[in-house]
């Protein structure tokens, strides 16, 4: 299964404008606890999907209560300046969408 | 958010529970620096007078505090200033008078910051924050600093009716209100937190509706005041992930909310009364700086390929295009100017974090200039345009012409572009030292 058919929030937005955070949440808290436990989301996975170096990843944080997970990562160009794409940072979810993961 | 709307009706159900005061957030970097760079606001006066309007004759009805935070948007002097003379002009089209307005200013002299930057007392806030130079520092437009709640408390004791806030963190206005009333800063802030994005913690969510917030001695309870709302457990303990680079740690000016172990409970009525926040003083104050700086001046170009032999190739000719525009503007310093593709259909969105290799079967190519001055951006891109239109690629069998444009005529010239210069954690003594009150007799 693919993390989007699984979550029911999954976006991408800034925290400050020199970084992108990534929120993925779930309904059903018996998934939620399966993705966690499945170890799947560390900085190594997120790297390879961002195509960017695990330095540049602060925070892998799963937050029971809300039945989600957290990713932040540094942005290479702020917010909103030359070069940057995304001036809200809302669109760089998908990668993260295509994750596979098990659940069984 | 002030200047977002709300519906009147769920406004007014709230004002029948007799609140102790109204808060609003107007603040926000999202929509990138050159709010704050150029001194404008993030919505138009029109849709902030319809927003403040409403608040300030109902909280003047009802006798209570009206507290704005980070007006204007960025919170610095002229949006500052833009919200007061809209909030001036309301009370007046209304006759209201014998108010004690308050304005608090979160602007920070440059010379401040530059005499803690050489005591080593203010530090970049991001891995890929770029070093404050000397240089960047004085080309910056204006640096405002996050208040804490303390400055707002102070004027809330000074008896302010209205009090119009600089550049604040964002759930310090709300907390300020509880914390003057003597409720615990752990929930005063995490309630701060919730009520900041209006009604965002309900399902569904929307930042345009009013929310109430109600302080207990050890919890508080969040209400949906529209009936199409409610909250649920998840969707509040979720809340706290917007936005925010940690999903229970919020790291506000002198404090760090921990949430870690809140309990979230459901009371039946849509309503969700939340206990165990926690919060930490920091052993040294901090506040949160954040200033703009003009890098230079833009002109854009929006055009489609449908052309599937250019399609395939695209990114090797906008290189060859670049080649040949800075051949023939060789007087020109070549770093003078950048020039700059963004291929949607390819990797538009995600530039080089894009995984997905394959393009689409047709592309939207956006091409820039920055220069120096407009002027020169404007030259350099018209002669992008004209040599992209044109060039005889390899294998090139539309020999009349690369590009659709939309739109006559095709350049536009875009201004100045800005760039978050300062976004920075900067020592001080605490939450009162850099933020300077007005009061105001209306």
């Amino acid at each position: 299964m693919k993390l989007y058919d699984v979550a029911s929030v999954l976006r991408s937005k800034n925290s400050g404008p020199f970084e992108i955070t990534l929120d993925v949440l779930f309904r059903d808290a018996e998934i939620y606890r399966k993705v966690k436990a499945s170890g799947r989301i560390n900085k190594e996975t997120i790297a390879r999907l961002y195509n960017i170096v695990p330095e540049l990843i602060s925070h892998i944080v799963f937050f029971d209560q809300a039945l989600g997970f957290k990713i932040t990562f540094a942005r290479k160009v702020s917010s909103g300046t030359f070069l940057d794409r995304d001036v809200y940072g809302a669109q760089q979810h998908a990668p993260l969408m295509e994750l596979e993961v098990e659940l069984e | 958010m002030l200047g977002y709307g709300f519906p009147k009706s769920s406004f007014m159900k709230g004002m029948s529970y007799r609140p102790d005061a109204i808060v609003v957030d107007a603040g926000s970097t999202d929509a990138g620096p050159h709010k704050l760079g150029a001194g404008t606001a993030i919505v138009s006066k029109q849709a902030c007078k319809k927003d403040l309007e409403i608040i300030i004759t109902e909280g003047v009805k009802a006798g209570i505090p009206i507290v704005i935070g980070s007006a204007g948007g960025s919170g610095a002097k002229a949006h500052v200033e833009w919200t007061r003379a809209i909030i001036l002009e309301i009370l007046r089209e209304h006759g209201i008078s014998g108010l004690k307005l308050s304005t608090i200013w979160a602007d920070i002299p440059v010379e401040v910051v530059e005499a803690k930057l050489s005591e080593g007392k203010c530090e970049p806030l991001g891995a890929t924050v770029k070093p404050l130079t000397r240089e960047r520092l004085h080309a910056t437009n204006g640096i405002v600093a996050q208040m804490g709640h303390e400055p707002i408390v102070e004027a809330l004791k000074e008896g302010a009716d209205i009090i119009i806030c600089g550049r604040a963190y964002d759930p310090s206005p709300f907390a300020a209100v509880a914390i003057h009333r003597g409720f615990d800063p752990a929930l005063a802030y995490h309630l701060g937190k919730i009520l900041e994005c209006s009604a965002l913690c309900a399902e569904p969510g929307t930042t345009k509706d009013s929310m109430l917030g109600i302080l207990r001695r050890d919890s508080f309870v969040v209400v949906p005041l529209d009936e199409k709302r409610v909250c649920t457990a998840v969707s509040v303990a979720a809340h706290t992930f917007y936005e925010k680079e940690h999903p229970y740690l919020l790291h506000g000016p002198g404090l760090v909310l921990d949430l870690k172990h809140c309990v979230f409970t459901e009371l039946g009525d849509g309503s969700v009364e939340v206990r165990g926040s926690r919060i930490e003083r920091t052993p040294v104050y901090k506040i949160k700086l954040e200033g703009a700086m003009k890098v230079a001046y833009r002109t854009f170009v929006v055009a489609g390929v449908r052309d599937p032999l250019l399609i395939a190739r695209i990114e090797e000719v906008e290189k060859q295009v670049e080649r040949q525009v800075r051949e023939y503007y060789s007087e020109i310093d070549p770093e003078e100017y950048q020039i700059h593709f963004i291929n949607y259909g390819l990797n538009g969105v995600m530039g080089e974090l894009e995984p997905n290799k394959q393009p689409a079967h047709e592309l939207g190519v956006v091409f820039e200039v920055v220069a120096a001055t407009q002027e020169m951006a404007n030259a350099i891109c018209s002669s992008v345009r004209s040599t992209f239109l044109h060039y005889g690629y390899e294998g090139r069998k539309s020999t009349a012409g690369n590009l659709a444009f939309p739109f006559a005529p095709s350049d536009i010239p875009f201004g100045p572009v800005y760039e978050f210069s300062v976004y920075h954690l900067m020592e001080v003594a605490d939450g009162l030292e850099m933020f300077r009150h007005e009061y105001t007799e209306v």
